[in-house]
This record gives C-alpha cells, sequence and structure tokens, in this order.
C-alpha cells in the first residue's frame, strides 16, 4: 500500500491520474447533492446504465476510443434516458419509479448487445470498452484526462454561476415558476451536467457503480450538516477521499477494478455517519436510550424511598427496599450510588435515608404518578386497576409545564384514585 | 374594472382533459382580503396557479392590474400550500425568506445588504426573529406557514396570493397571520387568499369568490355570502358536472373542440 502511494506521486502518469479522480468524484458530489434534494437519485442510476450503449455506438461510429466521441455518443442516450422517463411518467399510466427502471434497464440491455456486437467484430481496438462496466481508474489516457477535468470544470463553473437558481428549484418548484424562472430550462440544464458528470465518472466507476459517486456523498453529507453550502462542500469532500483511497487499493492489485473499491469506501463513510453522527446516530440514540433509563431507575428508587417512608420506615436496607419492589440488585446498588453522589439519599452504615433535596424529588416523582393516575381516571375514564402501568412510564416524562396543566384541570386534588394522599 | 387587482375572463383549466375550472368570468378589487371558497376538488388551488401563470390554460386570459402578467410578475407574491415542498432541504429560516429577495434580475449576483435587512424585518413581521438560524424542519407546520409568509413579504409585492395558509396551524400562528393581513391591508395590498372553512369566511374577509367547477358567486361577502349560494357551492347540485367530468376523462373527449374558440 506505501509503495503504491509512493508510486502515485513520483510516476507522472500515475499522479495525473489522481488529479482526474479528484476533480471526477469533487464534481460527483455537488452535482449529486442536487439529485438528492431533488429526490432523482434512480434517475442518476438510470442515466448510468443509459451511458453504455451511447459509449458503444461512439465506438462503432468513430472506431476509435477517443474520449470525444464516447462522451458525445453518452451524452445523446444519457439525454435520450432523462427524456424518456420524463415523457413515460407524465403521459402513461407507469409509475416514475417503474419507469426509471423499464428506461435504466432497456438501455443497459441495448449496450450489452452492442458490445458483444463490437467484440465479435474485427476491430482488435476494442478490449478496453469492457472496462466501462466496473470502471478502471488507470485506464484513463492522458487525453482521457485533460477532457475529464475540463468538462469538471465546466460543470463546477455552471453549479456555482447558478447556485440559487439549483437551489430554488430544489426547494420549491412552484414558488420559482411564480416570480418568472424558466423551470424547465433550469432541469434541462441540471439534467445535462448530470449527465455529463456520470459522463466522466464512467470510466474510473463503470456503468453499475456509478451512480454510487453521484448519491452516497450525498446522503452522507446530509447528516453533517443543514446549510447547503456546506453541504455540497462535504459532498464532495466525501467524494475525493473515497475516489483517491479506491484509486489506490485497486492499485495495489493488477486487474483489480476501481469502481467496487470506491463504492465500498463510500459505503463504509455511509455507515460509519449513520452509526456516529452526533445527532441523528445510531450511537447517539443509544446513548440517549441509556441516559433515559439510568433516570428511571433513579426516579424509581427515589419514589419506593418515599412510599417505604409513607409506612414509616424512613432508613432502609437493601431488602427492605427489595421486599417493596422487584430490580436488578447491581442496578440497584449503582442507582443508589449515584443517588448518594447527587446528595438525594445520605449512607449510615448499612441504611439508606432521603436527604432533603431528595425527599423534595422523591414527592415530585409520586406526585406526578398520582396526578397522572388520576387524569387518566378522571377524564380518559380508565379503570383503576388499569393506570397503574402507564403512570409508572408517563412520571419520568411530565414537565413542569405539563404539572401545571394538570394541576389547574384537576382543581388541585387531594388523593389519587387508590386514596393515597398526593403530596405537594 | 378600471380599479382591479385581477381579472380573469373565461378562463378553464383541464387536468388530463378533465375540467377543473370551466368558464370563470370574474374581476377583484384593489386593497382588500379576498377569499376563495369552495370545497374540496372545487379548483381553489388550481385557480390560484391560473392566477399565477404556474399551470396551461385551456382557453381564456388573466390580467394583473390590467396588464399581462408577464409585465407585471414582480407585484405578485405567491404562498404555496405548506406541504409542497420537503421541509428536510437543508436551509435556515433566513435561507427560505431571502429566497423572497431572488429577482430574474439578480440571480447571477450575490444579495446586498438591503435584501438582508429586508429579509429581517420579514421575519420580525411574522415574528420569528428568535428562529432565524433554526433549520427549517425543527418549526412547527404553524412557523413553518409563516416562514413562507415572510418569504412573500420580502418579495415586496402589492398582490399576496396565498394557498390555504390557514390549514393546520396553532392559534397563535393564526393570530399572528391575521393581524398581519390588517397591517397589510392597511398598508395598500391585496390579498387573495384559498379557504375551506365556512365558519371563519365572514370574519376574515372583505370580498368572496365561491367556486365549484364553475363560478357560483363573487362580491362583498355581507352580500355573496348567503344561504342560496352557500348551497350552490357545497351541496349536491353540481353532480351533473361531475358526471360530465368522468364522462370526459372516460372517452378522452377535448372540453373545447378545435377550431371553435368563443369569441
Amino acid at each position: 500500500m506505501k509503495e503504491t502511494i509512493i508510486y502515485f506521486f513520483t510516476d507522472s502518469v500515475a499522479f495525473k491520474v489522481l488529479i482526474g479522480i479528484t476533480i471526477i468524484s469533487a464534481t460527483s458530489g455537488i452535482v449529486g447533492t442536487f439529485s438528492f434534494l431533488r429526490k432523482k437519485t434512480l434517475v442518476g442510476d438510470a442515466i448510468a446504465h443509459s451511458l453504455f450503449p451511447g459509449i458503444c455506438l461512439g465506438f462503432i461510429f468513430s472506431g476509435t476510443k477517443d474520449p470525444f466521441y464516447l462522451m458525445s455518443g453518452a451524452l445523446i442516450t444519457g439525454w435520450l434516458s432523462v427524456w424518456l422517463i420524463d415523457v413515460l411518467t407524465a403521459k402513461s399510466k407507469l409509475s416514475s419509479d417503474t419507469s426509471i427502471a423499464f428506461v435504466s434497464t432497456f438501455f443497459f440491455a441495448i449496450g450489452s448487445v452492442l458490445l458483444s456486437f463490437i467484440s465479435s467484430s474485427t476491430n482488435g481496438n476494442q478490449s478496453g470498452l469492457k472496462d466501462f462496466l466496473f470502471g478502471k481508474a488507470a485506464t484513463m489516457s492522458n487525453e482521457d484526462i485533460n477532457v475529464f477535468v475540463f468538462l469538471s470544470l465546466i460543470i463546477l463553473l455552471i453549479v456555482i454561476l447558478f447556485f440559487k437558481y439549483f437551489q430554488l428549484i430544489s426547494f420549491n418548484k412552484e414558488f420559482a415558476k411564480s416570480i418568472g424562472i424558466k423551470v424547465n430550462l433550469i432541469e434541462f440544464l441540471l439534467s445535462t451536467i448530470t449527465v455529463l458528470t456520470v459522463a466522466i465518472g464512467i470510466q474510473s466507476v463503470g456503468v453499475v457503480l456509478t451512480s454510487a459517486l453521484l448519491i452516497a456523498p450525498a446522503a452522507t453529507a446530509r447528516y453533517w450538516t443543514n446549510n447547503l453550502p456546506k453541504m455540497l462542500f462535504y459532498s464532495a469532500l466525501i467524494g475525493v477521499l473515497s475516489g483517491v483511497l479506491g484509486v489506490f487499493i485497486s492499485s495495489t492489485k493488477e486487474n483489480m477494478p476501481t469502481g467496487p473499491w470506491i463504492v465500498f469506501i463510500l459505503f463504509f463513510f455511509t455507515l460509519m455517519t449513520l452509526l456516529f453522527s452526533s445527532n441523528r446516530g445510531w450511537f447517539s440514540m443509544v446513548r440517549k436510550q441509556r441516559i433515559n433509563r439510568k433516570k428511571m431507575a433513579e426516579e424509581n428508587v427515589l419514589k419506593v424511598f418515599y412510599q417505604l417512608a409513607e409506612l414509616g420506615i424512613k432508613n432502609v436496607t437493601y431488602s427492605e427496599f427489595l421486599n417493596k419492589r422487584q430490580m436488578d440488585t447491581k442496578e440497584l446498588t449503582n442507582t443508589i450510588a449515584s443517588l448518594i453522589k447527587k446528595g438525594f439519599i445520605n449512607n449510615d452504615f448499612q441504611f439508606f435515608k432521603l436527604s432533603e433535596k431528595g425527599e423534595v424529588e422523591a414527592a415530585r416523582i409520586v406526585r406526578f404518578h398520582r396526578l397522572w393516575e388520576l387524569y387518566l381516571t378522571k377524564r380518559l375514564n380508565f379503570k383503576e386497576d388499569h393506570i397503574h402501568g402507564t403512570a409508572e412510564t408517563i412520571e419520568h416524562l411530565i414537565t413542569p409545564e405539563i404539572e401545571k396543566e394538570l394541576l389547574k384541570e384537576l382543581k388541585f386534588p387531594k388523593s389519587d384514585p387508590h386514596n393515597k394522599i398526593i403530596p405537594y | 374594472m378600471e380599479n382591479s387587482s385581477i381579472e380573469v375572463h373565461n378562463l378553464s383549466v383541464s387536468y388530463q382533459n378533465v375540467p377543473v375550472l370551466w368558464d370563470i368570468d370574474f374581476s377583484l378589487p384593489k386593497g382588500q382580503i379576498v377569499g376563495i371558497i369552495g370545497p374540496n376538488g372545487s379548483g381553489k388551488s388550481t385557480l390560484l396557479k391560473a392566477i399565477m401563470g404556474l399551470i396551461p390554460l385551456a382557453s381564456g386570459n388573466v390580467k394583473v392590474l390590467n396588464k399581462n402578467l408577464s409585465l407585471v410578475r414582480d407585484q405578485l407574491a405567491y404562498v404555496p400550500q405548506r406541504e409542497t415542498v420537503d421541509w428536510n432541504f437543508p436551509a435556515s429560516v433566513e435561507d427560505v425568506v431571502l429566497m423572497g429577495r431572488y429577482k430574474k434580475g439578480n440571480l447571477f449576483r450575490r444579495l446586498t445588504k438591503i435584501d438582508k435587512v429586508i429579509a429581517q424585518e420579514s421575519i420580525e413581521k411574522v415574528k420569528l426573529e428568535k428562529y432565524r438560524d433554526r433549520q427549517i424542519s425543527q418549526l412547527s407546520g404553524g412557523q413553518q406557514q409563516r416562514v413562507f409568509i415572510a418569504r412573500a413579504l420580502a418579495q415586496g409585492a402589492s398582490i399576496y396570493i396565498m394557498d390555504e395558509p390557514f390549514v393546520g396551524v396553532d392559534m397563535a400562528t393564526e393570530k399572528t397571520i391575521l393581524d398581519l393581513l390588517i397591517q397589510m391591508k392597511e398598508d395598500g395590498k391585496t390579498i387573495i387568499i384559498v379557504h375551506h372553512d365556512i365558519q371563519t369566511v365572514s370574519n376574515y374577509f372583505d370580498y368572496i369568490v365561491m367556486l365549484n367547477t364553475r363560478l357560483i358567486a363573487h362580491g362583498p361577502t355581507n352580500e355573496v355570502l348567503t344561504e342560496e349560494n352557500l348551497q350552490a357551492t357545497y351541496g349536491g347540485q353540481l353532480n351533473i358536472i361531475s358526471k360530465i367530468q368522468s364522462i370526459i376523462k372516460e372517452k378522452e373527449f377535448p372540453l373545447r373542440e378545435k377550431g371553435f374558440e368563443d369569441k
């Protein structure tokens, strides 16, 4: 791996491939953000499949792998597919996902037929066309890279110039129309740069996987920010990192395709984001659940202390506690330790006792529990033997505002449905 | 009418050959709060879109301030229904309101300080200044509706066209919007609102258009809001029209024969 990296930075041809993949993946990340926001990610996939016959046609027509002819062919069939999807969705009774799937597979089938036709012909120059299926960054010639970089720069320039247009039609098309913007024209432009972006990505990532480079960076970047310019930047960054790493790894072995590696790394980034993202990630959810569980355990323990005090037991031992309420012993000792630390419970030898602060807190929880039970029976017509379960959960959720409303609604009641006194 | 904000002549609109609006003809006064009312599917939203030039007309024309729409587009501000956009879009309240400053002339340029000041003022008018930097998905439905109205205010138009701004909003928002409408009227603005709750019609509007595919009535609220008109708008008399609509749909008949346009 280390040798590969050194190789890419010392060999001028390899270095150029690296520059090429960097610009291509940054462009994909940026253009893909708009596909993602317009909920057109599947169209990107259809475009990629539809470019395949165009590339074959370009080759048949010119007899060379000159990127100009291949790209022109790709652009034509790519555009045709976008148009066909729109027409099918609008004029037929097919839904948009059916239209997309239909167009995508149909064009890919044509491409496969054309490829077999090329392979069986006598032209010996065709060997590289198969690389378009899974992508091979190293097959990009100097000329290819020049064309790709040039096109990428034009695409980036268009995005910068038309940023407000693209933002408007992605968020609210009707509003854009209402201020006189020719929405059709802007959509045409956006589709065109999408087709172009996919076309320049195909040689390194391949027909089958190139839509991942369009979609995954944007989907991941959305987790990181709520700001569109920042999202575009992050999306480009994720694209570049995956692109460059994918090229490194795939070059360690001969004949290893680049596309799948890029997609592997993209997926890794997405997965990590899903797991670790600070507000929406899986880990932060688990952490929140743990915090909730701890809070509930603490409040339950305080409540039991209050109930025991009502029975006259103020100095509580573990066994007295467990007689009153079943609880995992480890969780109980941990919770009590935490409550002692917070100053809610005082410890004297094997006896535990609510502190003054703890009594207030315990009374609050018992009050919530009993108020809620009363509310359920009085206002929602629950039977008395059905209310305890829900009150066990709700007591941990009631906020001071809701408490105020409950008190007002129930007119500061003295006791709960089981005739227990509600503490204030 | 000399002093009309909007005039609609022989307007028909159809979706896939089914007529949604049928030969509508009216003109609306300036400087009033106008309600367009009718049951679900009566073509209210379609009428707004037709006025805004967002959908093709089957026939007829619309004049805004006695001119063609394209000449006076800056004078119109549109507030679409809240559910028509995805509020998960990466934007803050300020970002959305600033879109109200986007005009055909400045889309390739940066927004100016003046644009930002106007956006800020609009945000204050709908009482969202505390939420200026908040991501729009984290707002309540009522707050989202106010964001849309602030964006329209930022456009600085003279006619405001709002599609169901009172649907699914909280009391605070309803109050804020109503106060704002009255303020706008005092400033000489015309406000046209699609509305479906009959209970509140007489409180909200000076002038109403009653619609059910056909124009039932239009005029000052106290004159037009009669039992008879309500019955015609919401009652069953139009069953025949809906039957014809479904026949047209089935047979793919055109609403008008080509080459026989009314003069």
